[in-house]
């Protein structure tokens, strides 16, 4: 590779299935259409807390057209994605605990049958006292499950690194501060869709709009009680995911069900309500944090508390209670840390992981804290994450390992580019620009279940005429995974990566990769498939170089052929290379994987937050705010993002601008609301999401730091770019109007509520006022690693 | 996908054939582009069994300038078109170009969003929703959730063009088994969520007439969260009759989405008259005009925050009237 140039890294390309999505062929799950396919509807709770008493389905039974009716004891085993959290039941066995909890399935010869048939399905419910608030399950009354570390409890953590109360002996200026983060949903377009089909050879086919395939088929295993081999899973082209579309859901494992029991195959498709029951969104947080700041800004100690409402199951949250401690000291310097946690359990559709799970939360608070010290010490806000900022190949206080980082020159660009130090303080009452940072994992350290197995495998076959097919489980869910193997197996063999099959996320024909989830794709399945097609080039490059009587390494594959490098006449072509390799060896194959390093540090707790590489982010948000009825509009967005290496920039920037969309929503509108256990609004004109006339443009700026361990240096960008956005919105706002809103999201009345408060010589701060006490455990100490000096 | 019931969708040839179907079927109702009706029928708000469409019926849509000045509009013409005619008054066509989506622009009609069925949060939802909710007085059961103490339904008239069309003296005519009969739209509605439309069942409009604006100059100004898509939380429509230059020599102000039925308030259109549109008779008016307003929570944003947005936007309406043209 050495003096060779890129020739498919690094180029803007459409995606592969570019032609397919944009003229409609792109086949989604609830596209799928078999002979004698049944539809199945699920019948939900509209009880937030109560107990079965009896579930009689004798009329739906006998209504004509109705195949299968299935209730919970129909499927006893408990299922859940973390090994830890064995919370579910497909249906609920004998207590419900929000509105919405599917209770009942059927399989139906139409849609109208199969509604009939929910109407008939009669339910006796005992209602029983709701725990809707955090408050409320922190003061422990009515108990939702008998699981969890305490009543209503089902995680807790409390870590300790370095000295944080020597820390704070050495701060010239404490602040403490308290923030709310809303919680809200993923919102995809594509509603959640499953279609099952088990044959007369007792094997289970599934079609499912879902994220993580490999994962599904292992709850499938458990709760059919089926061998894992005699069940393919297939994860169609996501329409959205986000996140919303990696736990096994009740649907999913239903329709499989109702297959079984009917002999035909079954598709379930969420209505837009349902898909708000589902949830598995953004965890409501609320946030204490206390840090200590020298005059110049430097960050001496930082003491952070989380609390989270994880609604009524566990789903992912316990690693997302741990992610929101994590990654604070991946942006800065923080030289003692502490942190604590709790996730308690609500009478509300389960929370689990949303674009930047767990960490967009805490960054707000971070971030809006930092500004609020910048203007108490007299600095800006871009001295006082320049005095922080984390130095790259460095360790964090709480173990983390940081390669390659380009925050400084994230910072840096942005700045300039927004013209954010001409700017701050100096726009006319009303306008305003604010700025914040963040970094995210490319790709978890750890699967979600222990093993040493690779979290990413790809081979590839190539076929006597010179086609070449990438087989990987890699779901694509609209970020673009597919293109990206395809790019990085063209680079390496020389080949258009358009011309590629991939064949991808379908357990009977590909290798495992362990989802589509915690921006892993890139880093893990990428290296993977780096490996496997090098291996192939080696194949190709032996006999090439056979046939032309030289050696394989001055050998160079570009534009379809094997060259000499620098003697492009001494060549053959791709096609006619793979035919002598295969002459020579037999079938032309290549193999690769790829696990992360063993990174966790020496701590319970330590498997989150860990990853190979992380992405850094800048974000800068101008925004106009109308002073009297509070409404911010906002102007441009500067996103200036770490992604390592580019390997198709316009994918990058199409993560990014998605970002920036899904974070604006977040800051502005976008929240998972209830009164008391009932949803306030389940569909898509009440869950206000920006539409195209709110969409400012978005300029990005593309930082290649090159990671040593990334395809080509390559890291994430599917997550990070959400994660500034919201606190720099935020901060924005404070300088366009003077008023700090410490809860998200910021609307147009919490905005002229604080106008108020500062027109009458208050702080002009809209916030939480309070956090309960918690016993968070016993403290676990941690000393800082090695090396990591004062 | 929410499924619709079955039903009977009946297609008359004429509008004589169309009052027919009304009175034979009992529970039939009109449907013109149907963007408030369908959904509402998705969700099993109303359950009409039978629609009667009338939007093939010739003659029945387009502008037209009258001879006296005024303006006749068929009452199945398109939004999108009453947005884009000159020949109507602006704070029709402003109501009319902030409704919903140019999708729904191009189907809805005006007829249909003056009768626009009244909205609030604890009835725009599906059935099952609404089970869990536990009935209100619209769904058929015996409380408002919105004032659980009355007996009243709080639901809010949700019509841009409501408001609008009474600032401008907008009449609409009705057909029906009685005959034809014109009545303004500022008598069209009733203060009950629950039948907000003095319009009966088997009657039908079949035109909006709007008079000469001689003098007039009208706006409407809507709140909502979005730049799009979203009803009106709050909409506020003004006209006034400049005379001698910048007197106000009449005025009209209409509110809109705070109350099942759109709010006149004749004591801030009388306070207006005689007097320039200066920032203090502005602000008093504005005051007067939010006075009138008691809104309750059940939109997006609450009942606090809309209370505070009125007299500003009342502000903001006349001070765009106020301003030279």
């Amino acid at each position: 590779m050495i003096g060779h140039e890129f020739s498919v890294v690094g180029t803007r390309r459409p995606r592969v299935d570019a032609g397919s999505q944009v003229t409609g062929r792109t086949v989604f799950a609830d596209d799928i259409a078999l002979p004698g396919m049944l539809v199945g509807r699920l019948l939900r709770s509209p009880h937030g807390h109560a107990r079965i008493i009896r579930i009689d389905a004798t009329r739906a039974r006998s209504l004509e057209g109705v195949a299968a009716v299935l209730t919970g004891t129909d499927l006893p085993v408990a299922y859940g994605i973390l090994p830890v959290s064995q919370d579910e039941h497909t249906l609920a066995v004998d207590r419900v605990r929000y509105i919405g909890e599917p209770v009942a399935a059927v399989a139906a010869v139409d849609a109208d049958t199969a509604a009939r048939a929910l109407e008939l399905i009669e339910v006796e419910y005992t209602p029983l006292e709701e725990t809707t608030t955090l408050w409320e399950a922190a003061e422990a009354r009515h108990l939702i499950h008998g699981e969890g570390v305490g009543p209503n409890i089902h995680r807790s953590a409390a870590l300790e690194f370095g000295d944080v109360a020597a820390g704070f002996e050495e701060a010239d200026h404490v602040r403490e501060d308290l923030y709310d983060f809303r919680g809200s949903t993923h919102a995809a377009l594509e509603q959640h869709s499953a279609v099952a089909a088990h044959g007369p050879d007792g094997r289970l086919t599934i079609w499912s709009s879902t994220q993580v395939p490999h994962y599904l088929q292992r709850a499938l295993e458990k709760v059919l009680e089926m061998p894992a081999g005699a069940i393919r899973v297939v994860a169609t082209p996501v329409g959205g995911g986000f996140g919303g579309k990696t736990d096994p859901f009740s649907h999913e494992i239903a329709a499989a069900r109702l297959s079984i029991e009917t002999g035909r195959p079954v598709k379930i498709t969420l209505t837009r309500e349902e898909v708000f029951y589902t949830h598995r969104g953004r965890h409501p947080v609320l946030i204490w944090l206390r840090t200590g700041f020298r005059k110049d800004g430097t960050i001496t100690a930082m003491h952070l508390r989380t609390h989270l409402d994880g609604g009524a199951f566990g789903s992912y949250g316990a690693a997302t209670l741990y992610y929101t401690g994590a990654l604070q000291p991946a942006t800065y310097r923080i030289p003692n840390y502490k942190f604590e946690g709790v996730r308690g359990f609500t009478n509300k559709p389960p929370c689990g992981p949303k674009r930047g799970h767990g960490t967009p939360q805490p960054r707000f608070a971070v971030e809006c804290q930092l500004d609020a010290a910048a203007g108490d010490l007299g600095l800006d806000p871009v001295t006082i994450r320049m005095r922080n900022l984390v130095e790259p190949y460095s360790m964090t206080v709480n173990h983390l390992r940081i390669t390659s980082c380009g925050l400084r020159e994230c910072l840096d660009e942005a700045v300039a580019a927004s013209g954010f130090r001409e700017k701050h303080g100096n726009l006319p009452h009303g306008r305003g620009i604010g700025l914040a940072v963040g970094a995210y994992l490319s790709g978890a350290g750890l699967p979600i279940y222990f093993n040493d197995m690779p979290q990413s495998e790809v081979t590839i076959k190539v076929d006597r005429g010179g086609g070449v097919t990438v087989f990987s489980m890699a779901a694509d869910v609209g970020q673009g995974s597919t293109s990206m193997l395809a790019t990085v197996v063209g680079e390496v063999l020389g080949l258009d990566p358009a011309a590629l099959a991939v064949v991808t996320a379908d357990t009977d024909l590909t290798p495992v990769d362990l989802g589509s989830y915690s921006s892993r794709v890139t880093f893990m399945a990428g290296n993977a498939a780096l490996q496997a097609a090098e291996n192939v080039r080696s194949r190709v490059f032996e006999a090439v170089a056979d046939e032309l009587g030289t050696t394989a390494e001055v050998l160079v594959a570009e534009d379809g052929r094997i060259s000499v490098e620098g003697a492009p006449d001494k060549s053959m072509s791709w096609e006619e290379a793979v035919r002598a390799a295969v002459a020579r060896g037999g079938p032309l194959m290549g193999s690769g994987a790829y696990r992360a390093p063993d990174l966790a540090g020496p701590y319970k707790g330590s498997g989150v937050g860990i990853s190979p590489a992380y992405s850094f982010s800048v974000a800068v948000v101008e925004v106009e705010c109308d002073a009297d009825t509070g409404q911010v509009q906002v102007d441009r967005v500067w996103l200036a993002h770490d992604v390592g290496r580019a390997l198709n920039p316009l994918l990058v920037e199409g993560q990014i601008e998605g970002g920036v969309y899904m974070g604006l929503g977040e800051a502005l509108m976008e929240e998972q609301a209830f009164r008391g256990a009932l949803h306030r609004g389940p569909s898509l004109l009440d869950y206000k999401m920006p539409t195209f006339l709110d969409m400012p443009p978005v300029e990005s700026i593309l930082i290649e730091s090159v990671d040593p361990e990334g395809p080509f240096g390559a890291k994430e960008v599917g997550q990070g770019p959400l994660l500034p956005v919201i606190p720099a919105v935020a901060n924005a706002i404070h300088d366009a109007l003077g008023v700090r809103i410490d809860e998200v999201p910021i609307t147009p009345d919490k905005v002229v509520r604080a106008l108020r408060d500062l027109a009458k010589g208050g702080s002009g701060r809209v916030g939480p006022d309070g956090i309960p006490a918690f016993d968070y455990g016993r403290l676990i100490r941690v000393d800082p690693p090695e090396g990591f000096g004062r | 996908m929410i499924r619709l019931p079955a039903l009977s969708v009946l297609a008359p040839g004429s509008l004589e054939e169309a009052v027919e179907m009304l009175a034979t079927h009992r529970e039939a109702v009109v449907v013109g582009g149907g963007t408030d009706l369908v959904p509402n029928i998705k969700r099993r708000q109303v359950g009409p069994g039978v629609l009667v469409s009338v939007m093939g019926l010739p003659g029945m849509s387009g502008i037209r300038r009258e001879a006296d000045g005024g303006v006749a509009v068929g009452a199945l013409t398109v939004l999108r078109d009453v947005a884009d005619s000159m020949e109507i008054p602006d704070a029709v066509r402003e109501a009319a170009r902030s409704v919903a989506s140019p999708q729904i622009r191009n189907v809805a009609t005006i007829g249909g969003n003056l009768c626009a069925d009244t909205r609030c949060s604890f009835i725009n939802a599906t059935e099952e929703w609404r089970a869990a909710a536990g009935p209100c007085l619209k769904a058929g059961g015996d409380v408002c959730w919105v004032a659980p103490k009355g007996s009243q339904c709080w639901a809010v008239s949700s019509s841009d063009l409501a408001p609008a069309a009474i600032v401008v003296g907008a009449a609409v005519s009705l057909v029906g088994p009685g005959g034809v009969r014109s009545i303004p739209v500022a008598d069209l509605y009733r203060a009950d969520g629950m039948d907000h439309v003095v319009k009966e069942r088997n009657e039908i409009i079949t035109g909006v007439a709007i008079p000469p604006q001689d003098g007039w100059r009208s706006t409407y100004l809507k709140l909502r969260r979005r730049q799009a898509v979203d009803f009106p939380i709050l909409g506020v429509a003004a006209a006034v009759r400049l005379d001698g230059g910048d007197v106000v020599s009449a005025a009209r102000l209409a509110l809109g989405a705070v109350s099942p039925a759109p709010i006149r308030v004749p004591g801030a259109e009388a306070y207006l008259e005689g007097k320039r549109l200066v920032p203090e008779v502005i602000a008093a008016a504005a005051e007067l005009g939010a006075r009138a307003v008691r809104p309750f929570d059940n939109t997006d944003l609450g009942s606090r925050y809309r209370k505070w947005m009125t007299p500003i936007f009342i502000s903001r309406a006349l001070e765009r009237l106020a301003a030279p043209a």
